[in-house]
């Protein structure tokens, strides 16, 4: 296993925001993670990458606990993130924005010096790989604040990339985009998993969610309420009660009778 | 001609203070305690030649360092408090700086009379320049190319990776945070960066007018230390220049037979830099410090999601 998450629960006050959740990812799948307004999606990937510290349980990744670690730490064993409402530095260049997120742990091994004072490292080889693979190579030297809004998605997804992490987490990449731009995003998270990168995606589009990914997990009221195949998920009776805002069994069954 | 080398030579330790106010406003934080970190060095430096003997360049070099020292100590607290309560932070902290100095009396004898920091009175006959018999102009030579070495290594920071991790600290930290970098390190660096050059300006300063006292480093200083990155922009150490000639050479010196009134000016013109240049003479570049940030309240612990 690769991401685990082990009981985890955050507590806001008396709100149990993200209430003893387990989670296993696996190396080199998408994973998907639902569930309605307000269940938690967003806390669990904060408490990931260290934005909050946990109220009990622990994260780890492969087998190193990450919980007591600071979010730069976090990043140089692997973690990276995608925002809900794309957070760019709108006053650097695209090819800025690679370059300043180049924190891996290979990266970080580079010496000092070089890695912090030597100029004209927005050129490097692996920042215009990446450019290429997001289709913003032209781009390259505008002001990230100038782009279009797809752009900017394409250009947070790379700046996650650019510290070469294990697992990437999607904070809903698809809000505010049609189902044609879902169907491209759908490819280039594909794209992303082919580079060898675990995908964990939290998203309200159903229609991505369930074409992609390959196990689910869905979260309501903080607690997880099922896990699967996104068949299985889709099936299961308490999910579609948390979806329609039913109670339970029975009205389901009335409702789809 | 020495009106205007000494004009020159205020331009020239002012250019060290806004650069250094420069270096902070780039990660972001709007420090009122340049004052504070400039008094440190002129103190300090003057205590070097004056009281100890040192040279000059020495001198400015420990005051750098002594200030630098300062400066990372009131980093950490600064790490905790952003915007305008930062400002009122610093402020106090400068104030702190000032009112030391006013209650500083530290006198050796040397060469039959007693020289050192007295207080109120301030510290007399720092001589180093005379003694030594540097004339206006080798001052001056001498000052510019302290700012020019000082800017050539901003510049060139500016340009590396560093440079871009300033400005994506100063933009948002969040996201700054998100891909890896070490928030405290970068702040506090910048701070630490900042006071080293506040206090080799201010060890300079101390030695071209000879006498210092607590008055000098109010919060008016304060002010034209900020003033001049904001007026000048953050796109590059040029802006900062450009903003101190134009304040120190003109406004200042260049409209004197306007008296008092010049102060006037010197706000107006603030306003309305502000209003046409939001973002400074040179450069796009500003932090969204007094705007609110749309997307904050996403990530305030408020409740679930």
């Amino acid at each position: 296993m690769m991401l685990t998450l082990d009981n985890l629960s955050k507590h806001f006050g008396g709100v149990r925001a993200v209430d003893d959740v387990s989670l296993a990812l696996k190396e080199g799948e998408i994973f998907g993670l639902i569930g309605p307004n307000g269940s938690g999606k967003s806390t669990t990937v904060n408490l990931i990458t260290g934005l909050y510290t946990p109220t009990s349980g622990t994260v780890s990744l492969n087998g190193r606990d990450l919980t007591a670690m600071p979010q730069h730490a976090r990043t140089s064993q692997g973690v990276a993130r995608t925002f809900q409402n794309i957070r760019l530095f709108g006053n650097l260049t695209v090819a800025q924005n690679l370059w300043v997120a180049q924190n891996g742990h290979e990266q970080r091994r580079q010496h000092f010096v070089s890695r912090w004072f030597r100029p004209g490292g927005e050129h490097s080889g692996d920042i215009e790989e990446l450019l290429t693979f997001s289709r913003l190579a032209s781009k390259r030297d505008v002001l990230a604040s100038n782009l279009s809004f797809g752009e900017m998605r394409r250009l947070e997804m790379a700046r996650a990339l650019a510290s070469n992490p294990r697992v990437l987490l999607l904070d809903e990449p698809a809000a505010g985009a049609s189902l044609d731009d879902a169907e491209l995003l759908a490819e280039r998270i594909r794209a992303v998993r082919d580079r060898g990168v675990t995908v964990l995606l939290i998203e309200h589009m159903m229609e991505l969610v369930m074409g992609i990914t390959d196990r689910i997990a869905v979260l309501n009221f903080g607690r997880k309420i099922a896990e699967g195949t996104p068949a299985q998920v889709q099936d299961h009776p308490e999910v579609r009660a948390a979806y329609l805002g039913g109670g339970h069994d029975e009205k389901m069954e009335k409702a789809s009778a | 001609m020495d009106f205007y080398l000494g004009l020159l030579q205020i331009i020239g330790v002012h250019t060290l203070l806004g650069l250094s106010a420069y270096v902070v406003l780039l990660t972001g934080q709007v420090s009122m305690a340049q004052a504070g970190f400039y008094a440190i060095g002129a103190y300090v430096a003057a205590m070097c030649t004056a009281m100890f003997g040192f040279h000059i360049l020495p001198a400015i070099l420990v005051a750098g360092l002594v200030t630098a020292f300062v400066a990372c100590i009131v980093g950490f607290p600064a790490l905790r408090v952003k915007g305008l309560m930062l400002v009122v932070a610093t402020l106090a902290f400068g104030e702190m700086v000032r009112m030391f100095f006013f209650n500083f009396t530290w006198r050796i004898e040397r060469g039959g009379e007693l020289v050192g920091p007295n207080g109120a009175e301030g510290f007399r006959a720092i001589r180093f320049f005379p003694e030594n018999g540097w004339e206006t102009g080798d001052v001056t030579v001498f000052i510019w190319c302290v700012v020019a070495v000082i800017m050539a290594v901003l510049w060139w920071v500016d340009n590396s990776r560093a440079g871009a991790v300033l400005r994506a600290v100063g933009h948002d930290e969040t996201a700054a945070q998100s891909i890896g970098l070490n928030l405290t390190a970068i702040k506090v660096g910048a701070m630490t960066a900042g006071g080293m050059i506040a206090g080799m300006g201010g060890g300079i300063y101390a030695h071209t007018v000879t006498h210092i006292e607590h008055l000098v480093f109010g919060v008016l200083l304060a002010t034209f230390a900020i003033a001049y990155p904001i007026l000048g922009g953050l796109g590059s150490v040029f802006g900062t220049v450009i903003a101190v000639v134009f304040i120190q050479g003109f406004l200042v010196e260049g409209l004197r037979f306007m008296g008092e009134w010049r102060s006037i000016l010197f706000g107006a013109l603030i306003v309305l830099a502000m209003n046409f240049r939001p973002t400074g003479l040179l450069g796009e570049r500003m932090p969204r410090l007094f705007k609110p940030r749309p997307s904050e309240s996403k990530l305030e612990p408020k409740g679930a999601e």
